[in-house]
């Protein structure tokens, strides 16, 4: 093991890190907000607004996540409409086609699970809420969001973990994040095994912190299901 | 305090499909009433009580609460409310104990109490706190307001479920079969509760069977028999042997 080797070439992967964070994060939080959006379409009622969701949720859960990138980075391009638009010096920037695509993905993916969420919330619970005078908004921010958002959590951290994995699929359309840099050492170097490996670990230790994170998250949030001792454990330590 | 009566309900229609359920329901209630109601399974008394608070909207009729009428239009064969506003209002004046309680299972008991009071009317939190623990405290469950609604008994669950109702200060009370769901030793927490409400003045519709408390608690019972009232009076006639055939065969199912 060259020890020296692996040093650098931590310290050189560790450079392109934010660039991968900054991916994650940006994607994350607008996929999130699209798929707001989306399931909010999707359950309305609305037959075409709802219609218009499941096309939405099909195409970007059925076709390979790369290939929309592709699509969006190499062929958006291609029509002088979109080269003369007001969007163009966005959709020409390499990170900002990559944000773009994996949030108009996870946004398919992440609707789906918060729709499942939505369907689990008891309509009991519902009927609770219009009784005493509830409806609209204030029934969605204060009860059925609140207890889906609980159903929906370990499903969603899943799709969270994927998404920082699919974070390296950017490095195809030539932005330089952890897995670009790697590819780039490795083509100056020849030695794969290293290289990669550094950078497999730099993922598994992201998604060791977010993966804790969610479990705290699903602790914090399920008291309710927890034995009453540790309940009011908590309870008293709160209070 | 106004002259209006609390609830008045007119010749409400209410089917499913080609299946009528009301036939054509029509109830006063004067302030402090408490009005038992009796009737087989099917008979649309349950379905009757979630028309009153709007959970299933009736096909015809007049509902007025408090003095103000539910306004809704007809519409090619079905009904919509006008101002999901007013349904709102209207709901928050009426208290609505359901028989599966129906907490809100992420909150704790306190939290359930609180929240109409403060999310709804806007009040300021501290009072709705105070009020809460009041009520809790009223309830005999004040020992658990930190714990969670699955943490509780049945009973302990319908104790909170009816203070919940209560921090809403309704003007009427609405019991869709509040003790069907509970273990027998249970029953007699709630019922004690309900008993006290009553002696409270407060104003109370209350689908039963329970008729130990139709009969000593309430002023008013009320029999329905498929989708229609079949009798009504004070419990004395009732029980006393002047009513309808159909009630004495009714309660002959209790008396074993």
């Amino acid at each position: 093991m060259d020890i020296g080797f692996l040093y650098s070439t931590f310290l050189t992967l560790m450079a392109a890190l934010p660039t991968t964070l900054a991916l994650f994060a940006l994607s994350v939080f607008i996929g999130g907000l699209l798929a707001l959006l989306v399931v909010w379409m999707r359950v309305s009622g609305n037959p075409v607004l709802s219609a218009f969701a499941k096309v939405y949720i099909f195409v970007f859960r059925g076709s390979p996540l790369l290939i929309q990138m592709f699509l969006i980075f190499y062929g958006l391009a291609q029509f002088s409409i979109v080269r003369h638009s007001f969007l163009w010096p966005y959709l020409r920037e390499p990170f900002d086609c990559a944000v773009l695509s994996l949030a108009l993905c996870t946004a398919g993916y992440s609707a789906e699970i918060f729709r499942g969420g939505i369907r689990a919330v008891s309509a009991k619970e519902i009927e609770a809420a219009k009784a005493i005078g509830m409806s609209g908004f204030l029934l969605v921010r204060r009860i059925l969001a609140p207890i889906a958002f609980r159903h929906a959590l370990p499903a969603y951290s899943t799709e969270v973990v994927l998404m920082m994995k699919s974070t390296a699929l950017a490095s195809l359309v030539t932005v330089w994040e952890v897995t670009g840099v790697a590819q780039r050492l490795i083509s100056q170097t020849y030695r794969t095994m290293e290289v990669f490996l550094c950078a497999a670990v730099i993922y598994l230790v992201l998604n060791f912190i977010l993966l804790q994170a969610f479990a705290l998250l699903e602790y914090a949030l399920s008291r309710h299901r927890r034995a009453p001792s540790f309940a009011t454990v908590d309870a008293a330590k709160t209070a | 305090m106004s002259d209006a009566l609390p609830l008045s309900v007119r010749n409400i229609r209410k089917s499913f499909g080609r299946h009528e359920v009301l036939k054509g329901i029509s109830l006063d209630a004067r302030q402090g009433d408490v009005i038992s109601l009796l009737g087989a399974s099917g008979s649309g008394k349950s379905t009757f009580l979630r028309c009153i608070n709007l959970l299933e909207i009736a096909n015809g009729g007049e509902i007025w609460v408090d003095g103000e009428q539910v306004r809704w239009h007809h519409k090619a064969g079905r009904t919509r409310v006008d101002s999901q506003k007013q349904i709102d209002r209207i709901r928050s004046n009426l208290g609505m104990v359901f028989q599966s309680f129906n907490l809100w299972s992420h909150m704790t008991i306190l939290e359930n109490v609180i929240e109409g009071p403060v999310h709804v009317l806007k009040r300021p939190k501290a009072d709705c706190r105070a009020e809460a623990e009041t009520l809790l405290e009223k309830v005999g469950i004040a020992d658990k307001r930190n714990a969670y609604p699955a943490h509780l008994s049945g009973g302990q669950q319908q104790r909170a479920a009816i203070a919940r109702a209560l921090a809403m200060k309704p003007k009427v009370m609405l019991f869709d079969e509040p003790t069907s769901a509970l273990d027998p030793e249970l029953v007699g927490d709630v019922l004690r509760v309900m008993r006290a409400l009553a002696e409270d003045g407060m104003t109370m519709l209350v689908v039963t069977h329970e008729m130990g408390f139709a009969r000593t608690v309430s002023n008013r019972v009320v029999f329905m028999k498929e989708g229609l009232i079949d009798s009504s009076g004070t419990p004395d006639e009732m029980f006393g042997g002047a009513a309808s055939p159909a009630f004495h065969q009714f309660i002959g199912h209790f008396e074993r």
